[in-house]
């Protein structure tokens, strides 16, 4: 470098730039990032998937985990502080938190909501987080169609089953409830079957996991049938003021009932028989 | 021309010969009502009550009152071929295959719910007007008994269809009989039949609910209404209305007509509510089965404050000899029997206690406006505060699910709020009336404002105040004081020897805190040196 000062004073000038150690990090960075993503596709679980073509999609998947999930769930899905291990939940588990909304959890309170998709979510998308997920260390898959068609099932069993197991937390129309902590157990209103099935399967956040010794895949189907054929019928005794039991029926009492009938005492009352003029 | 025709005068002789009733008839058809709305509010629980009777007799022809296990077969899909209880099957058989039955069912139930709304918004009536007072104590009593045996009475229909929800209410109300020590167990096994919940329970509930407690109440609600009629309604202070007269409109015809619109009235509202609003839904509930149970598992509102005092219950209980003596549990006995006796015994007591402090011996048919009695106001709205606490705690899953509030933080704060809520209740609304004291004794001293602003020749601006009308200044003027009881104090200083205990001196303390009018109406000008503009000015118009 000698006789180059000027070149050596531009090399230092820029080494100190204030944004030079930034560079240098993102240079590391980029380099373990991407070593490490040469590196990891070799391990022995990804072989199935390979084997079955569908080595493409663990690979895609792994890009959408990095982008979208890593923060949390940690570079290889092993887990960090603020978010569990992703190793072993299965596809299902990835199918239902990411197709709800729920995951990426937008912030980390008692219980991510079901949330609007961000525009990323496609069910491709999906398909290959699940994929990629599955392929750490297997896990509850995602049901057939015909697994969790509700035309299938046997809703007046699914309802006996229902009542056993869910509506401790979910209320007897899945109408959801409260649970302690700040958690609660959602409505399943708007849960399609294929998500009600795979929460079963997983046990996402507060929910017990009922798996296929607990309640069977058939089992499942009745209950699916049940949660679905309640939720579409019309409430043949007038609005079903939210399905949540007698709350509601106690403010309609009164703040209906007894203020019409009050204004009707008033209104009665008020026309005073006029003296004779 | 005014004698009646032949055929009407034949039939009302022979009545009356045989019956008296033309005396009868003359003495009370003209008898006076006073004219408010709120003396209204009690009829809507009788005519709620008519209704409950036409209703509840429909459904008896249908309702199967039996434990029995029968395999569902009717119209509604998702319960078909469940195993259940006749009771429950045949309550389905109404909501869905008997003709204009799931209607009859809502109306019955909503009617349930006015009933017992109707009887408590009577009753604040009643309380804040002072209208329990001498004589009317027995009917104050009477209307106490009816309200406990309505809520007796609700509990028992709500759990005859024998639905999921129903059940978790008879679960409950058989924790809190076995919690009684001693004898609960014994209690809970001559109800039930047996073990929890055995075959006999709604047979039973049955005969209480549709005979033994609708014929006490039918009897309770007849002499309400003889004794209502004999004494005279009390009426609001007003013009040319003394403690001697009705002032109002005749029985017949202009009461008997409102009476009669406003059964109308009652009727509609709870056909529109059996209508439009769907009430019980029985059949998103399932059977009862001990096993199951649901989140948001609520009693009808009138044991929500029953409800929200075992869900803000501390978990005590005390063991005996360690486990093997016996368990009383604080946690299930207190909430249950805590909260309702305060309710209920204070109510009973109040109109004697209030006796016993003003030492008021006398008749009163004039009415209270709520104002003027600062102290039994504050009493009742602290007594609401603590009642509408309890029940809105009895809903603290609902709110927290809905509003995202902890569950845990709804205990807390109603741990807390039971106390102080009713203390900060009764400071405010004592602050409340004597402020509307001093507003009625400016509007009598000063008279109302005009709305005019007048330029004195000095400059000084007043506003033109002009005497109230007649009838306000009568109704303000109704205020009447509140007797405090002598102390009786002699000549060296020496209080009557009942005054001496340590209970005597608590009721001279309290009879003068109780009595002592703190606005006088009839005090003049003195307002100080700030109205002095506005007092000259208004001196001049005035007079």
């Amino acid at each position: 470098m000698i006789g180059t000062g000027r070149s050596v004073n531009s090399i230092t000038a820029r080494r100190r730039h204030p944004l030079a150690r930034f560079a240098v990090v993102a240079l590391a960075l980029g380099l373990l990032g991407g070593g490490y993503a040469l590196a990891a596709p070799t391990g022995s679980t990804a072989d199935a998937a390979v084997a079955s073509g569908k080595a493409d999609d663990v690979a895609q998947g792994k890009d959408l985990f990095i982008a979208h999930c890593a923060s949390c769930h940690g570079l290889n899905a092993e887990g960090t502080k603020s978010g569990p291990t992703l190793v072993g939940v299965g596809a299902a588990a990835v199918d239902f938190q990411v197709s709800s909304g729920r995951m990426p959890a937008s912030d980390p309170g008692a219980q991510a909501p079901r949330k609007p998709l961000d525009e990323w979510v496609t069910p491709q998308a999906i398909d290959q987080l699940a994929a990629y997920v599955q392929s750490l260390g297997g896990g509850p898959t995602r049901p057939a169609a015909e697994q969790v068609d509700p035309a299938k099932g046997d809703p007046a069993k699914g309802g006996e089953l229902f009542r056993a197991n869910c509506i401790q937390c979910h209320n007897f129309v899945g109408a959801g409830g409260a649970l302690t902590y700040g958690k609660y157990a959602p409505s399943l209103n708007e849960s399609s079957p294929t998500q009600i099935y795979e929460a079963m399967a997983t046990g996402p956040q507060a929910m017990p996991v009922f798996n296929d010794s607990t309640i069977t895949p058939d089992q499942k189907r009745d209950m699916i049938a049940y949660i679905t054929s309640v939720r579409s019928q019309v409430d043949p005794g007038g609005s079903g003021l939210g399905r949540i039991g007698p709350v509601t029926e106690g403010l309609v009492a009164w703040i209906a009932g007894i203020s019409l009938l009050v204004l009707a005492a008033i209104w009665i009352t008020a026309k005073k028989r006029q003296a004779h003029s | 021309m005014d004698t009646p025709p032949k055929a009407i005068a034949g039939v009302s002789t022979f009545l009356d010969d045989r019956l008296g009733a033309g005396s009868f008839l003359k003495r009370n058809l003209r008898k006076m009502f006073p004219d408010h709305w709120s003396f209204l509010l009690g009829e809507i629980a009788l005519y709620s009550f008519i209704v409950l009777l036409l209703t509840g007799t429909f459904l008896t022809f249908w309702f199967k009152p039996s434990m029995g296990h029968v395999m569902y077969d009717g119209s509604y899909e998702p319960l078909k071929g469940i195993m259940m209880s006749e009771a429950y099957a045949s309550t389905l058989n109404i909501s869905f295959d008997v003709r204009g039955g799931l209607l009859i069912r809502q109306i019955h139930h909503w009617a349930a719910l006015l009933f017992v709304a109707g009887m408590v918004v009577h009753m604040l009536r009643v309380f804040f007007t002072g209208a329990y007072r001498k004589p009317r104590e027995l009917n104050w009593l009477i209307g106490i008994g009816l309200l406990s045996l309505a809520l007796f009475e609700g509990l028992t229909g709500y759990s005859l269809p024998d639905d999921l929800l129903s059940g978790a209410g008879l679960r409950i109300t058989q924790g809190v009989i076995l919690s009684i020590p001693l004898i609960g167990t014994y209690i809970q096994f001559f109800l039930f039949g047996g073990e929890y919940p055995g075959e006999d329970i709604i047979s039973r509930f049955f005969t209480l609910h549709i005979l033994l407690i609708p014929g006490i109440l039918l009897a309770l609600i007849t002499a309400h209404m003889i004794l209502m009629w004999v004494q005279k309604h009390t009426q609001m202070p007003g013009k040319g209305r003394t403690e001697k007269n009705v002032v109002g409109a005749p029985f017949y015809p202009a009461f008997m007509a409102k009476a009669g619109a406003y059964f109308l009235f009652t009727f509609g509202v709870l056909a529109l509510l059996g209508t439009f609003a769907q009430i019980n839904p029985i059949w998103l509930f399932g059977p009862y089965t001990p096993a199951d149970i649901s989140a948001g598992s609520q009693p009808d509102w009138y044991m929500g404050f029953l409800e929200g005092s075992l869900r803000l219950m501390v978990p005590w209980e005390i063991n005996l000899f360690g486990t093997s003596g016996g368990t009383i549990p604080l946690s299930v006995l207190i909430p249950a029997l805590v909260p309702l006796g305060i309710i209920m015994t204070g109510l009973a007591l109040y109109p004697f206690l209030e006796q016993w402090v003003t030492g008021d011996r006398r008749e009163h048919h004039i009415a209270d406006r709520p104002r003027n009695n600062a102290h039994r106001t504050s009493i009742g709205i602290s007594a609401v505060t603590f009642y509408g606490i309890l029940w809105l705690l009895g809903a603290n899953d609902e709110i927290s699910a809905n509003f995202h509030i902890g569950l845990y933080e709804t205990t807390i704060f109603g741990r807390f709020a039971i106390f102080l809520g009713p203390v900060i209740a009764y400071i405010i609304t004592y602050r409340v009336c004597i402020g509307l004291q001093r507003k009625d004794a400016e509007v009598v001293s000063h008279g109302v404002e005009s709305g005019v602003i007048k330029r004195m020749p000095n400059g000084e601006y007043i506003e033109v105040h002009t005497p109230p009308a007649d009838d306000i200044l009568a109704h303000i003027r109704g205020k009447k004081e509140i007797p405090v009881i002598e102390s009786g104090v002699d000549r060296e200083g020496i209080p009557p020897k009942g005054a001496r205990s340590l209970i005597g001196r608590l009721r001279a303390k309290m009879s003068k805190a109780y009595g002592t009018d703190r606005i006088p109406l009839e005090e003049g000008h003195g307002h100080g040196e700030e109205h002095a503009a506005v007092g000259a000015g208004e001196r001049k118009e005035v007079h």
